[in-house]
């Protein structure tokens, strides 16, 4: 969707990741999504009178991590406090980093060549959830709310783009990106549905060439389709609301994602006064250079960097296979088709395959690669069709089982070798005008005949293969 | 009888816990009706570990330096499944699920805790009249404060109903009721002793500290809870000071500067206390000199900025929501309000809406920004003046005991008796306060020796010179 000539948007993207370690921020708690409510909890993410909170290690190198990874520079940095009052927040302040975050100053490069820089990236600690019954279903006019803390004391990375993203695909773009880099540095598993990735939107419009816009942040994206949308819709009420001679109020807006529609959560005179301070009870945050580094040395390839070697393992990739090349990164299954290129597979079909068949698998079981990498071998002899390649590799990713097996236990290799002769040899006796077209050089009837073999061998045969018996007979 | 003599006779098998504990017992009895020194005593958990100490005695184990010593507790501290209130309606009902580390350290080295404390409503006051259960009346003399806020634990140890007490000073709300009640208090250098556990009044400021009927017995309760904690990121790194092997060191060579600005003040027979200690140091061999530190003067306004804005945040968690007191209203902002109305006594609603007002957008600069500057400027003095001495001397209050409701009324007033106390706090450094002498009423007079942080050795080692004198 595109805005009227002469109008463009500006957005920038607030994303809270949850980090993967072991133990919540501040306290020993089992930070794991899904147990019982209320079960990893304990006096410090309680909040209980006279607890203290410690900060967690694993928490501080993981954010470290993400500093790196987004080019940002790690600083000396400090704790605040944010004060409101929230249900779900037990110490009615959040522990949260201000002034001196410990990742500033970075950017992120996107596919499309377009760069997108970080602000920021901060550390901060996770509320608990709340779930309101009856009434409205919010906090405010519900009948009873009941409040689980295993979320609380979670540690957050909160990443701050600039102000820098100008069309909705951008965005999604920039957000895929960032939840690829943040599953390289193994700092978060980038599951939008469970929250432990979750996106605020700063949308303004402006005529070109113009000054910024007044913005309005849309709260709590929770799935890129729901970013896209989100922006869209914003930008055009944003444009509709100038053209009509109004004005945009700075405000904090709600997604609802049924009616495809964005409304005012609450207005900028409302807006909570924080009263940011230093948290007395932790101390100063300055990582050594020497454990900086020791970070920076153990972070894996980044995304921008598997597609690089993902597009030379191709040659020169078509756009089509590029655009396989980002899903693929995105989805972590570079490593299948290095695997198999590094065993002679054509880069081609191991990219091709990994698109169609490795991406829509629910899991994927490392362990798998071998038999993946060997069964495209067989399909690059023509040992294999396509088809039967399709059924032999979810065979083998599903049981792990060898694909000379599966293939033998379903006879897919015996029809390769002797009887294709036999089926061409009938279907051209079956068909003589047919027959008769193609040999005076009608090349398009190679495809009505490659059908017939398909029909006849239940998709068992090679395209190929086929090809070649009818050329050998031509 | 001394804490040290109580563990040494139960160690040796002359007394046991359980005896000590009763005569404790029957101390606190006899006049906590009178007095209100204790809000709960604990009985049945005080018996169960007198006996545990007995047991461990007769299997031949050593329970450790306070075995069998009845402790009092300040009811801000918390100790798990006993009633920890903070004198506080908001609280009234809650029991810890856990225990702070100095009960535990003191457990952990055979002391009984015996009850809690009164104090003033989260440590916010210097007579602990703003309890919300009423004041404690000065054993010494009932008709009076003993300080605050720590007041309680000061009562405690001056009834003879335990031989030592924990506090918590802020702002001088240990050094102040020792100086009221006759006793040794000791503020230890900021992160000697862990706060986990500690309710949090004012968090950069807080810190946990003993009472005791003299100096040999402080120097070992703070041995005991003093060390570093890993549940708290605050805490010195470093183990446990060495004190008593350092009682005897006495202060010959030291230089003492004697602080003008301590004195400021002061009514006349407390300025004559702190001279005489002046002369009795000077007697035992320190060098005295007169000092001015001016900076000392902005103290108690920066005080006053600081501790509720720490204060505002820390005791936001009081809402109704998930223990203590809650006054239901018909939304969850309604009943955050009504709680703290009614939970809450005036002298914290004052100190959270000062506390809120200084941190606020376009007041911050103004208020908490500055007084932060101060801050800094009071540790660059102290740092000038122990550059010069290694101890100073001061008064520790202004006047001795006051009559109960003589301040009460007057928030300035009763914020002005912690005006010799408060920088030490500001500055996260060490002090300490001995009876030296009585006024023309018989009640006691304190001083107060001042010492950088770290320096609780040589604070005590001159705090006995002035008791030896």
């Amino acid at each position: 969707m595109s805005l009227p000539d002469g109008w463009e948007m500006v957005v920038g993207l607030e994303v809270h990741t949850e980090l993967l370690t072991k133990t919540k921020m501040f306290c020993g708690c089992a930070n794991n999504f899904g147990a019982e409510p209320n079960t990893n909890v304990c006096p410090v993410c309680l909040g209980l009178p006279g607890s203290l909170p410690v900060l967690n290690e694993r928490a501080v190198e993981l954010a470290m991590a993400i500093g790196a990874a987004l080019h940002c520079t790690i600083a000396p940095s400090t704790f605040h406090r944010k004060n409101y009052f929230y249900p779900d927040m037990p110490k009615d302040f959040q522990i949260s980093q201000y002034d001196l975050p410990i990742n500033a100053a970075g950017y992120i490069d996107l596919p499309d060549g377009s760069r997108v820089s970080i602000e920021r990236a901060h550390l901060e600690e996770d509320t608990g959830k709340s779930t309101h019954l009856g009434g409205s279903g919010r906090l405010h006019g519900a009948d009873r709310s009941l409040v689980d803390y295993n979320r609380s004391g979670v540690p957050l990375v909160e990443i701050v783009s600039g102000p820098d993203i100008r069309s909705s695909a951008q965005a999604r773009a920039y957000a895929s990106e960032l939840r690829g880099i943040l599953i390289a540095t193994n700092a978060s598993d980038g599951r939008m549905e469970e929250g432990s990735m979750r996106i605020d939107a700063n949308v303004s419009v402006r005529r070109s060439g113009d000054a910024f816009g007044t913005r309005c942040e849309i709260k709590n994206l929770n799935s890129l389709r729901s970013l896209g949308r989100a922006i869209d819709y914003e930008a055009a009420r944003q444009v509709d609301l100038l053209e009509d001679g109004g004005t945009v109020r700075q405000e904090t807006r709600h997604w609802d994602e049924t009616r495809g529609e964005t409304s005012t959560m609450r207005i900028k005179e409302e807006a909570e006064d924080y009263r940011y301070f230093r948290e007395p009870d932790l101390v100063d945050l300055a990582p050594s250079d020497e454990w900086q580094a020791r970070v920076r040395a153990s972070l894996a390839p980044m995304p921008a960097e598997r597609r690089r070697e993902m597009t030379a393992l191709l040659g020169s990739p078509s756009d089509a296979q590029l655009d396989a090349v980002t899903v693929v990164v995105d989805l972590g299954l570079d490593p299948w088709v290095r695997a198999a290129a590094l065993a002679g597979v054509d880069a081609g079909l191991a990219l091709n395959r990994a698109a169609n068949e490795l991406a829509g698998l629910e899991s994927l079981d490392p362990s798998r690669v071998e038999g993946f990498v060997a069964t495209l071998a067989m399909e690059q002899r023509g040992e294999l069709s396509a088809t039967q390649t399709k059924t032999v590799l979810a065979e083998v990713l599903a049981s792990g089982a060898d694909p000379r097996d599966v293939a033998a236990a379903r006879g897919f290799e015996q029809l390769a070798a002797s009887a294709l002769g036999d089926i061409v040899a009938t279907l051209i006796a079956e068909h003589p005008e047919e027959w008769g077209r193609y040999r005076d050089g009608d090349d398009k009837l190679a495809q009505f005949f490659i059908g017939l073999v398909m029909k006849a061998t239940r998709g068992q045969a090679n395209g190929k293969a086929v090809i070649a018996e009818l050329q050998a007979r031509r | 009888m001394s804490a040290r003599d109580i563990a040494a006779r139960v160690r040796a098998g002359e007394t046991t816990a359980v005896s000590e504990l009763e005569n404790s017992l029957a101390a606190i009895a006899a006049r906590n009706g009178e007095l209100n020194v204790f809000l709960h005593v604990d009985d049945e958990g005080a018996y169960r570990a007198a006996r545990r100490v007995d047991e461990r005695i007769s299997e031949g184990l050593d329970p450790g330096v306070l075995t069998g010593v009845p402790v009092a507790l300040k009811d801000n501290l918390c100790q798990r499944g006993v009633p920890t209130t903070c004198s506080s309606r908001i609280l009234e009902g809650w029991r810890p699920p856990y225990s702070a580390t100095v009960v535990e350290r003191l457990v952990g080295a055979g002391a009984v805790p015996v009850g809690k404390t009164n104090l003033d409503e989260f440590a916010m006051g210097s007579s602990t009249e703003t309890s919300a259960f009423g004041p404690t009346r000065n054993p010494l003399d009932p008709s009076r404060v003993p300080g605050g806020s720590s007041g309680g634990s000061a009562a405690a140890v001056a009834a003879g109903m335990t031989p030592i007490s924990l506090g918590s000073d802020t702002g001088g709300s240990i050094r102040q009721p020792a100086a009221l009640c006759g006793l040794v208090g000791v503020k230890p250098t900021y992160g000697l002793v862990s706060r986990y556990g500690l309710i949090a009044f004012a968090s950069s400021l807080d810190q946990i500290g003993p009472f005791a009927a003299n100096v040999a017995d402080a120097a070992l309760v703070l041995e005991v809870i003093a060390g570093h904690d890993p549940m708290d990121s605050t805490s010195l790194p470093e183990a446990s000071p060495r004190l008593l092997e350092h009682l005897d060191d006495g202060v010959a060579g030291r230089t003492v500067g004697l602080v003008r600005e301590l004195l400021e003040g002061a009514d006349p027979e407390i300025v004559a206390a702190v001279r005489r200690a002046a002369d009795t140091l000077a007697g035992a061999g320190a060098n005295v000199i007169e000092i001015s530190i001016p900076e000392l003067h902005l103290g108690l306004s920066a005080y006053y900025l600081i501790a509720p804005a720490e204060a505002s945040s820390n005791l936001a968690r009081y809402d109704g929501v998930r223990y203590g007191l809650r006054v239901e209203g018909e939304d969850v902002t309604a009943t955050n309000e009504l709680t703290r109305s009614a939970g809450f006594g005036d002298e914290v609603k004052r100190r959270i809406m000062l506390g809120t007002y200084a941190l606020s957008a376009g007041y911050y600069d103004a208020y908490y920004g500055q007084a932060l500057k101060v801050r800094t400027r009071m540790i660059e003095a102290f740092a000038r003046a122990y550059g010069q001495c290694d101890l100073l001397l001061g008064a520790t209050t202004p006047t001795v005991a006051f009559e109960i409701g003589a301040k009460a009324q007057d928030p300035m007033a009763m914020y002005l008796s912690d005006v010799f106390t408060i920088p030490t706090n500001l500055a996260g450094e060490a002090a300490i306060s001995v009876p030296f002498g009585v006024g023309e009423s018989g009640l006691p007079i304190g001083v107060q020796l001042l010492g950088p942080g770290r320096s609780e050795a040589r604070l005590f080692a001159a705090a006995a010179v002035l008791e030896a004198s």
